[in-house]
């Protein structure tokens, strides 16, 4: 009562930051900065792949096939000068470095984690907004999405690329399509609960736009879980592409990725273990990395299991 | 004097660093005796559920005792370790809560969770244990205890749930009932049984209860003594009839000066001649569709026909599930009703497609129950204000100013345009959600519960500024409330509603004098605490 007598209240908290603690709590998170680590390597390293004493991933030599890791070749250039390559990782049955091989073979790895999940939570996020908050599109859009999640994968890969044929970008549809209804399925789920809330129901009563609105009130909702949604198809899209790879479909054989270069290593793996060896450690430890850094941000960035935690 | 069942002494329990206080309590001292009921008042944050949680051996983590005593029957519970508090747990002390569907296990029937008590805690035989269950069953007055012991929670009403926990915790005869809130999630009807049940439980059996609510008016139906806490501390302790009577601590009298007064409040009445809402046998039909059952209808609102005018304030009050908020929603166009008329002025949106709809908006805006969800958590409070008038073609220049004026409209400060909704309290939101309706300059205000979530001095400043508001802007006001003290405060008239209809309208002295139907007359009876004039002094003070 006192306060209505006494004209507007003064005594306000103090101006604080806005929402503090959500991000400075995620880049202190153990997991997250093990996992961002390894992967800035693996991006730095995949960039500055001519640069870190690699020859040519491709180049053939016949006379040095399937050598052991460690072994020296002699090389003499066109000068004349004779020059020492040391095959770390030893060379394939066509006897191309496979050290060179691996570290370009992170580029495929990383453009198809990337590419897949930055552009199946593009469209997951689309459909998964208007299928949410538009009643009548959401039947019809659930059961598509139901009818394609009813497909396993890697069927539906092997079938898109026997139509369009190998290459990056094939593979890279070819991933995305059996991954965008569970993006489409999160994004709904979130839309749903968050447009039952006051805030959103306030907006719509004075007269927000339904674009603006899912824009300005629902949208940012979404961010959170989609970003950690995002690292666990990054993770799982290297791991498709390597095995569309090693089965022969994905990206063609001369172009190194760490599928590829295990596939070829595949016939000669009880005498030659590195060629399976090497590319297979990569690839572990960099999903490894995604999927630890995709950990850490649910933990911090859900503040529901941040309690527990 | 025989030893008290519960003595707390001196008890200080710290909250961790960041937080708005020290403290959680402050050095409080009380005791529970046989067959007594002490309630513990206050409003949110004054510590009184820490403290039941600290005598359960349930205080969380961050929370710690850094001083003082506890003691059960003689025995001292702070030192108690895990095992020994899992052997006291419904033995000699049992606590019930507020929300008795989540306190209960979903998946398992009532009966197993009764029988559980008794297994974990005696060696009575199957057919003992079913007995024992079967008596405590009846003594809590459910029909049919068989059904009720095959029953799961989710098959039960409210009350019916409420029941079950109560017959859990009694079941073993604890010398020592802690009741956290336990009719605060229940309908006014079913909280007066409930808290009839309490009272003939706990007096044959004479148990011990520390009764823990917010609301006076159940402290008058069921305290013999009552404590007060703020802040974390005790300013009063005593007898009921003293402590409610004849209050002696400052914030004692300002909490019962709070308490709306359940005379209805005399009032200038300048109501305007042209309605501003009509509705015309306005309908809200559920369908329960689905591909392989039978559907079921739900009529949630039926034939509804109210008039608001101009200046005037209409309450809709009526229980849970009675159709009130549908009623308001529908009104607001949130969801769409499936038959009847809505007329605002002339116009009838009952029907209009979103398109034309929207030109209709700013007219009807609603107020929302909850404070701390009706601000959009990422955006600072002035663009919510200007959201609205911004969508209608004002400039945003404009749109602040107008912001500007509406903060001290609603008694805050227009410097704090820029701040984020979690750096207000509960009731300086409510504040600012009433300042982004009033942006829309509307003809009719909706309030669904606007005040139900606040602590009752707060509420008191609401409830104030929205009348304040109706006169100065000769608003009409749909004011939805599930509390007649409220009802009576801000209402010219009354539409009381019962299962989807309206069963009583007229003018708010009239229907609380004399209610017509059987109904009204029921909700009325129940009211906790009609027996005491809780705010009458402040009616008076303000009609002199």
């Amino acid at each position: 009562m006192s306060a209505l007598e006494e004209g507007f209240e003064s005594v306000l908290p103090a101006p604080a930051a806005r929402r503090p603690g959500t991000w400075s709590r995620v880049v202190r998170s153990p997991s997250v900065i093990f996992g961002a680590t390894i992967l800035l390597l693996m991006l730095a390293m995949a960039v500055a792949a001519p640069l870190l004493g690699t020859t040519d991933p491709i180049a053939i030599d016949p006379a040095w096939r399937n050598k052991h890791p460690g072994t020296e070749h002699p090389v003499t250039l066109s000068t004349g000068a004779t020059e020492t390559i040391v095959h770390w990782m030893g060379t394939d049955t066509l006897g191309r470095d496979v050290y060179s091989r691996v570290v370009y073979g992170s580029r495929v790895s990383l453009v198809v984690g990337a590419a897949v999940a930055v552009i199946s939570v593009a469209i997951g996020l689309f459909i998964g907004l208007l299928a949410g908050y538009i009643r009548w599109l959401d039947g019809i859009v659930m059961r598509v999405m139901d009818g394609l999640m009813a497909i396993p994968g890697i069927l539906l890969a092997i079938a898109v690329l026997s139509v369009w044929g190998a290459g990056l970008l094939t593979v890279i549809v070819a991933i995305v399509v059996p991954e965008v209804p569970r993006v489409v399925r999160l994004v709904r789920s979130v839309v749903l609960s968050v447009r039952e809330e006051p805030y959103v129901e306030a907006a719509v009563s004075v007269g927000t736009p339904t674009p603006l609105l899912l824009i300005r009130h629902v949208l940012p909702n979404t961010i959170a879980p989609l970003i950690v949604q995002g690292t666990y198809i990054a993770a799982s899209a290297i791991l498709i592409e390597a095995i569309l790879s090693f089965l022969g479909i994905g990206i063609p054989p001369e172009t190194p990725t760490w599928g590829n270069i295990m596939a070829e290593g595949r016939t000669l793996f009880r005498i030659f273990p590195h060629n399976i060896f090497f590319p297979g450690l990569f690839l572990a430890l960099t999903v490894l990395a995604v999927n630890m850094l995709g950990d850490g941000m649910r933990d911090t960035l859900d503040p529901r299991l941040g309690k527990r935690l | 004097m025989s030893e008290p069942v519960l003595a707390v002494e001196n008890l200080s329990i710290a909250l961790p660093g960041g937080a708005d206080r020290i403290r959680a309590v402050e050095d409080v001292s009380f005791e529970v005796h046989r067959g007594e009921i002490l309630c513990l008042v206050g409003e949110s944050g004054s510590g009184k559920s820490v403290i039941a949680q600290t005598v359960m051996g349930l205080l969380p983590k961050a929370l710690r005792v850094v001083g003082g005593t506890a003691r059960l029957e003689g025995e001292d519970v702070l030192s108690a370790g895990k095992r020994r508090f899992r052997a006291l747990r419904a033995a000699r002390m049992s606590m019930i809560f507020q929300e008795p569907m989540t306190a209960l296990n979903p998946v398992m029937s009532c009966g197993e969770q009764i029988d559980e008590v008794l297994r974990t805690h005696t060696r009575l035989g199957a057919a003992e244990r079913r007995r024992r269950i079967h008596d405590i069953l009846a003594e809590v007055q459910l029909p049919e205890p068989e059904r009720m012991m095959a029953s799961f929670p989710h098959q039960l009403s409210g009350g019916q749930r409420q029941r079950i926990m109560i017959a859990m915790a009694l079941v073993l005869e604890p010398a020592l009932l802690i009741a956290d809130e336990p009719t605060t999630a229940l309908d006014v009807t079913t909280q007066a049984r409930i808290l009839e049940l309490i009272k003939r439980i706990q007096a044959t059996h004479g148990t011990g209860v520390l009764f823990i609510t917010h609301d006076f008016g159940v402290v008058a139906e069921i305290a013999d003594r009552v404590a007060v806490l703020q802040q974390g501390r005790l300013v009063e302790l005593g007898d009921t009839r003293q402590v409610l009577g004849d209050p002696q601590h400052p914030y004692t009298r300002m909490l019962i000066d709070a308490v709306p007064s359940m005379t209805p409040r005399l009032r200038q009445r300048e109501v305007g001649s042209t309605p501003v809402l009509r509705t015309r046998r306005l309908g809200k039909i559920y369908h329960d569709k689905s591909l392989f059952r039978r559907a079921r209808t739900v009529h949630a609102v039926d034939g509804v026909e109210i008039e608001v005018r101009r200046g005037e304030t209409l309450g809709i009050v009526g229980e849970s599930g009675s159709g009130k908020s549908t009623v308001a929603r529908c009104v607001a166009r949130l969801i769409d009703p499936t038959e009847g008329e809505i007329l605002i002025g002339e116009e009838d949106i009952a029907k209009l497609p979103a398109a034309r709809l929207r030109g209709q908006r700013r007219r009807i805006q609603i107020v929302f129950q909850d404070p701390y969800r009706s601000l959009n958590p990422r955006r600072k409070i002035g663009q919510s204000i200007i959201e609205g008038p911004m969508n209608y073609g004002l400039s945003r220049a404009e749109a602040l100013d107008r912001a500007r004026a509406l903060m001290e409209l609603v008694r805050l400060d227009p410097a704090a345009l820029d701040r984020y909704p979690h750096q207000f309290s509960g009731g300086q939101r409510q504040r600012i959600c009433i300042a982004r309706a009033l942006a829309m300059e509307p003809e009719l205000l909706i309030a669904d519960e606007a005040v139900s979530a606040l602590d009752v001095s707060v509420q008191a400043q609401v409830l104030g500024l929205l009348d304040d508001i109706r006169r100065k802007l000769r608003l009409a006001m749909l004011f939805i409330t599930h509390d007649l003290r409220v009802a009576a405060q801000i209402c010219d008239r009354i539409a009381v509603m019962h299962k989807g209809r309206i069963v009583e309208e007229g003018p708010v002295a009239d229907v609380f004098a004399q209610p017509r139907h059987a109904y009204t007359q029921a909700l009325l009876a129940a009211a906790p605490g009609r027996g005491w004039r809780f705010g009458e002094a402040v009616a008076e003070q303000r009609a002199g």
